[in-house]
């Protein structure tokens, strides 16, 4: 019989605020170690918290975003237990009286249908410090750094929707698509930004939920694709050779592909959770709430809409370029300068993303800007580069900081496309080419036009590649059929 | 609700606190104790009644996000038992 696999995901997401939650603190990411890290963030006796304001107006755009109920009074919570990168040996988190209650996120699955995850709610959290366990100091200790201590974290915890790997990773890739949207996260998973736990767990059909495990760490989504394959197998194997599933945190290498036992939780965390008495109640009107609900920025879901649209694209093409906030952003930019939708997605799916992807660079870290991009396109709509020269335009302005125009000029890539001079180098291929000719003249006519392939790759030599091939083409074919 | 010494194990080994024999029996009365209190307490009808958050009938204030502090690490590691390159050390932890 065939098993079932249920799957929740946690998420945390570092919200993009410029101090910390509760101190006045740099987030910065990459600081020297401890350079960010104030009296509060080490828990000195005597420092109070006092909570920062953008990192709610965040978790409520958050929550209006996935049509979340915004709670007008939110609770923080302190969640016990002992870590040297947690100085204060609790978390200041939320835990019965979240920012955002329930809501949902619509994916849509491979065969095009849509599918409702639900969001069983969202809360804000401070982030823990970081530890180094090798490094130069002494063998048997562990480095601390706690400038990532108290940054401010959004966790949202879906409920238990999604039924395989591909479901897990199109539900993370639209959280990540909407949170980058509405510019609350940087969403850079290499550096930690977002983080995906994931809740996995195996049953028959029909039957109560499985005990579940949960995956930590899985810092980019083909990890998290691997890692619950990964771990549905184990499960199965598990249970089909006669053992059971215990409730464990596991660990995933996407280095070695091989998951480890991290924590067992079969003696319950007990995590002593109380309402923070350093902290009061947080309170918003709904006055405040409309406000920032009228600011929202477009939306994924409307951002594709839109795309289809206005620019005609075709559906695969707009998913690609409105899924991701930074690739929509570069596309419209291009646009909006080249004037030609079709020509600049091309280039940015297709070269500018195989660049993008080979030095592992994020499309807003593009050695390319927008308007470099769309200054060759526009030389190349206009017949003054072939596609061809344009790669060799598109490699100058990836290690320069040149326009297209300067470029073009620089490497002498002017396409010819004087009809004069094009037809002169016609004429003389010809002369030099008695034989084809000859061919040309005696093959039936179905098989002339395989045979023109000769001709252009001789004038295009004699024009050092510079020939317009379009105009080439045409004049060779009206000269040759002239000889017939 | 009672209390039993393996209780009061259990608490000290999650809150890091030892507690010798000498004085283990009468921590779990003082515990008791208050555990008591509190079930005179439960004993109170509160049907309806929203649950505080806090004992003060106030809200939070909240501050604009501005970085408000600067880099006292030097300072803060002076009084540290071990830092090396900018790092706190502490007994190695892996879980």
């Amino acid at each position: 019989m065939e098993w079932e696999t249920v799957i929740g995901l946690e998420v945390h997401a570092q919200l993009a605020t410029k101090s910390k939650i509760f101190s006045g603190s740099s987030t910065t990411f990459g600081a020297e170690p401890n350079t960010q890290a104030s009296a509060l963030d080490l828990a000195m006796p005597g420092t109070l918290p006092v909570p920062n304001e953008q990192a709610f107006r965040y978790a409520i755009m958050f929550g209006l975003a996935i049509d979340a109920e915004i709670a007008k009074i939110s609770v923080f919570d302190r969640k016990n237990y002992f870590y040297p990168d947690l100085p204060k040996a609790y978390q200041t988190t939320q835990l019965d009286r979240p920012i955002v209650g329930p809501g949902h996120i619509d994916i849509e699955l491979a065969d095009g249908t849509q599918k409702t995850i639900r969001i069983h709610h969202a809360h804000l959290e401070e982030d823990a410090g970081k530890s180094l366990h090798e490094g130069s100091f002494e063998a048997g200790m562990s480095g601390i750094d706690l400038n990532r201590a108290g940054i401010p974290l959004v966790e949202i915890v879906s409920e238990p929707d999604m039924s395989n790997a591909e479901e897990a990773v199109a539900f993370a890739k639209k959280l990540h698509s909407i949170i980058t949207s509405l510019g609350i996260c940087d969403g850079e998973m290499s550096q930690g930004s977002m983080r995906f736990d994931v809740n996995i767990s195996i049953r028959k059909p029909g039957e109560k939920l499985g005990t579940r495990t949960e995956t930590k760490n899985l810092n980019s989504f083909r990890f998290m694709e691997d890692a619950i394959k990964l771990e549905v197998e184990r499960q199965i194997d598990l249970v089909e050779d006669g053992g059971r599933v215990i409730q464990e945190t596991r660990l995933y290498n996407g280095d070695t592909k091989e998951s480890r036992s991290m924590r067992s939780k079969e003696e319950a965390n007990d995590y002593r959770y109380f309402p923070c008495p350093d902290l009061l109640p947080v309170v918003f009107d709904d006055d405040y709430i409309e406000s920032i609900r009228k600011e929202l920025p477009e939306l994924p879901d409307a951002r594709h809409d839109r795309f289809m649209e206005q620019y005609g694209l075709s559906s695969y093409d707009t998913n690609i370029l409105s899924n991701d906030a930074g690739m929509a952003q570069y596309f419209e930019t291009a646009t909006k300068i080249s004037g030609d939708p079709k020509l600049t997605a091309n280039w940015i799916m297709g070269e500018l993303s195989a660049q993008l992807n080979t030095a592992d660079l994020p499309i807003k870290h593009s050695p390319l800007s927008a308007k470099q991009l769309a200054g060759m396109i526009v030389r190349i709509a206009d017949g003054t580069i072939s596609s061809k020269m344009a790669k060799q335009v598109f490699e100058g302005m990836w290690n320069s900081d040149g326009d297209a125009d300067s470029i073009i000029e620089a490497q002498g890539l002017k396409q010819v496309s004087d009809s004069g001079a094009i037809e002169a180098m016609v004429d003389e291929v010809i002369a030099n080419s008695d034989k084809q000719v000859v061919n040309f003249r005696n093959a039936d006519e179905s098989k002339r036009p395989k045979m023109l392939g000769y001709f252009v790759g001789q004038i295009m030599k004699a024009s050092k590649g510079q020939a317009n091939p379009q105009q080439v083409n045409e004049i060779l074919l009206k000269k040759l059929n002239d000889l017939l | 609700m009672t209390i039993e010494r393996a209780d009061i194990e259990k608490l000290a080994e999650l809150a890091r606190i030892e507690i010798n024999e000498a004085t283990i029996a009468e921590t779990t009365q003082s515990i008791a104790d208050v555990l008591a209190l509190v079930d005179q307490l439960q004993a109170a009808d509160t049907e309806g009644v929203e649950p505080m958050a806090h004992p003060m009938d106030a809200i939070q204030r909240l501050r604009t996000d501005e970085v408000t502090e600067s880099n006292h690490r030097d300072d803060f590691q002076a009084i540290a038992p071990a830092t090396e390159a900018g790092l706190y050390l502490v007994p190695k932890v892996i879980d």
